[in-house]
């Protein structure tokens, strides 16, 4: 059974169809990427499965259970927990506040859970006293990562964890996120940098305009022509 | 000119008793803006409210100046905790049947509303008590009222008085401060508070009831209002149907100048708007004779526009501090 669902999903924003009854499934101790450009439905996507922006129509089950019309911090609580487009972090809270907020749904801080983001993420220890809102991008976007795992997430949604970083800290993120899989957790993962993503995922589906134009292998995805046309920017 | 010391230590004590009264009820403002962005007019009435089932309690008691003082501070108590509550309930219900359902809606909709319900509570008020000035009935007993603590205590030949409901109003308000700085600061639903204030989609996706932390903002906002009831009945002695209204408006201001959503900054307008009060209510007569407390108002909201020009965001800006 797949860990989660998405069957025949519609989300509109007014009278903006932004998901075209989309299809996807994430199974257990996967990373999925969803690949695609500017205003594909990608962050939609994972708004829709987190319950911030509810589908019209259309079935969300995560383990077989309906997630269709619970609130987000309900879905939160069933373990599916996001990393937000934007980092999102909380800026006038410090770092260790923002971590613990990541906690809130197990109402207790695991200091286990606090060591193993600081081992992840050493910059975080060292800023812990520290406003979020004064961390740098790459910092604040460690923070965000850190915050989503404090929640023991059974399956882990990242939107655009690379955007606006150093090639560097681009390499490392990644690095981390497969760690972090290997580690257990299931991901689906949101993504400009196709190349990377699709060198960290085991699946991937395209999207365009709010369909699923393409679903394959990470390995399949990245030799196929019209990924490496539109996607990976190859003649 | 010949300053006289003990004339201005007398306005201050009644200015730092106000003032601890007005931040009480300014915290309400605060905390509601600072998560959800309203400025909840009825608050002043969710104030008013206290003061009146405070009145009523003690009436119910039968309990007066003239009984033993453990059973007045008891009746103080209980009358204290049952204002408490009320008022945390009509807030908790405005929100819950009004405000909730118009989360999305345009700003000036549940802003419309609260001024709505700030009517409905004065006319509930108006029918339950009537429409005139009542006195609350006596429970401080008559030694008491008129009694120093500087020259019965300490034995200071002095003409400043500090009387026992004074000291009431500071050993109820600190504590009360103590007590929410602490929440706001270390539980967890009070993280979830400033969390909720600062990003609510972000709270959401860390499973924050984000409802509920509202709901939460305005039982505490309501508390404190209900406890500022309970106080000022006894303080000044009087109740009214329209007695929210100037308190309310006042604490309003000492939220803004502050900087609103934010705690201390609601403490500290406050403390000043009590100050600069009693200050124009007396002290301020004695050099200018014409000058009255007529004024007291004009130099307030005066003060507020001065400071407005130059710190928009309050005294308190609000990218140095915790906001709520």
């Amino acid at each position: 059974m797949a860990m989660l669902e998405l069957s025949e999903v519609n989300t509109y924003y007014g009278n903006i169809h932004a998901l075209k009854g989309i299809s996807i499934t994430v199974d257990k101790g996967e990373i999925v990427t969803l690949i695609g450009s500017n205003g594909a439905g990608k962050s939609t996507t994972l708004l829709t499965i987190s319950g911030l922006v509810p589908p019209r129509t259309g079935s969300i089950t995560l383990e077989g259970r309906s997630l269709t019309g619970m609130p987000a911090h309900a879905i939160t609580g069933l373990g599916v927990v996001q990393s937000p487009e934007g980092r999102r972090v909380f800026p006038r809270m410090s770092v260790l506040e923002n971590l613990e907020m990541g906690a809130y749904v197990l109402r207790r801080v695991d200091p286990e859970d606090l060591e193993r983001v600081y081992e992840l993420f050493p910059r975080l220890k060292e800023r812990a006293t520290q406003k979020a809102g004064t961390l740098s991008g790459g910092e604040q976007q460690m923070l965000a990562i850190g915050r989503a795992l404090m929640g023991r997430p059974k399956l882990l949604l990242l939107d655009e964890p690379s955007m606006g970083l150093s090639p560097i800290l681009v390499d490392q993120i990644f690095s981390i996120i497969r760690e972090i899989n290997q580690q257990g957790t299931t991901v689906l993962l949101v993504e400009q940098n196709a190349l990377m993503a699709l060198s960290v995922a085991h699946r991937g589906y395209v999207l365009q305009t709010g369909e699923i134009v393409l679903a394959d292998s990470a390995a399949n995805l990245i030799t196929n022509d019209m990924v490496r046309k539109a996607y990976l920017g190859e003649e | 000119m010949h300053f006289n010391y003990e004339l201005f230590l007398n306005y201050l004590i009644q200015g730092l008793a106000n003032g601890a009264l007005i931040a009480l009820i300014a915290l309400g403002y605060t905390i509601v803006y600072g998560i959800v962005e309203l400025i909840n007019f009825a608050h002043g009435e969710v104030f008013m409210m206290g003061a009146f089932l405070a009145f009523t309690i003690v009436a119910a008691t039968g309990i007066t100046s003239t009984d033993p003082l453990y059973q007045i501070v008891g009746v103080f108590l209980i009358a204290l905790l049952g204002a408490m509550i009320f008022s945390a309930a009509i807030n908790f219900s405005i929100d819950r049947v009004a405000y909730r359902r118009l989360r999305s809606a345009p700003r000036l909709a549940p802003l419309i509303c609260a001024i709505g319900f700030s009517f409905i509570l004065q006319q509930i008020a108006i029918y339950w008590k009537g429409p005139v000035s009542i006195s609350p009935p006596p429970l401080i007993p008559s030694d008491y009222r008129t009694y120093n603590i500087l020259t019965e205590l300490f034995g200071l030949e002095t003409k400043v008085r500090l009387k026992p409901i004074d000291v009431a109003v500071f050993v109820i308000t600190i504590p009360l401060l103590l007590l929410l700085t602490w929440f706001i600061r270390s539980t967890r639903t009070g993280k979830a508070m400033r969390a909720t204030a600062q990003d609510q989609q972000a709270s959401a996706l860390m499973g924050i009831d984000v409802n509920r932390t509202i709901s939460t903002a305005f039982v505490i906002g309501g508390l404190l209002a209900g406890a500022a009831g309970m106080i000022a009945l006894y303080y000044n002695n009087i109740a009214r149907a329209q007695m929210g209204f100037r308190y309310g408006l006042f604490a309003f201001t000492a939220a803004v100048l502050g900087g609103i959503g934010n705690l201390s900054g609601a403490v500290l307008g406050g403390f000043l708007i009590g100050f600069i009060w009693a200050m124009s209510d007396g002290m301020v007569k004695e050099y200018i004779p014409s000058w009255g407390a007529q004024w007291t108002n004009s130099v307030i909201f005066g003060i507020l526009v001065i400071i407005m020009v130059f710190r928009p965001s309050g005294l308190i800006g609000e990218h140095t501090t915790e906001k709520v």
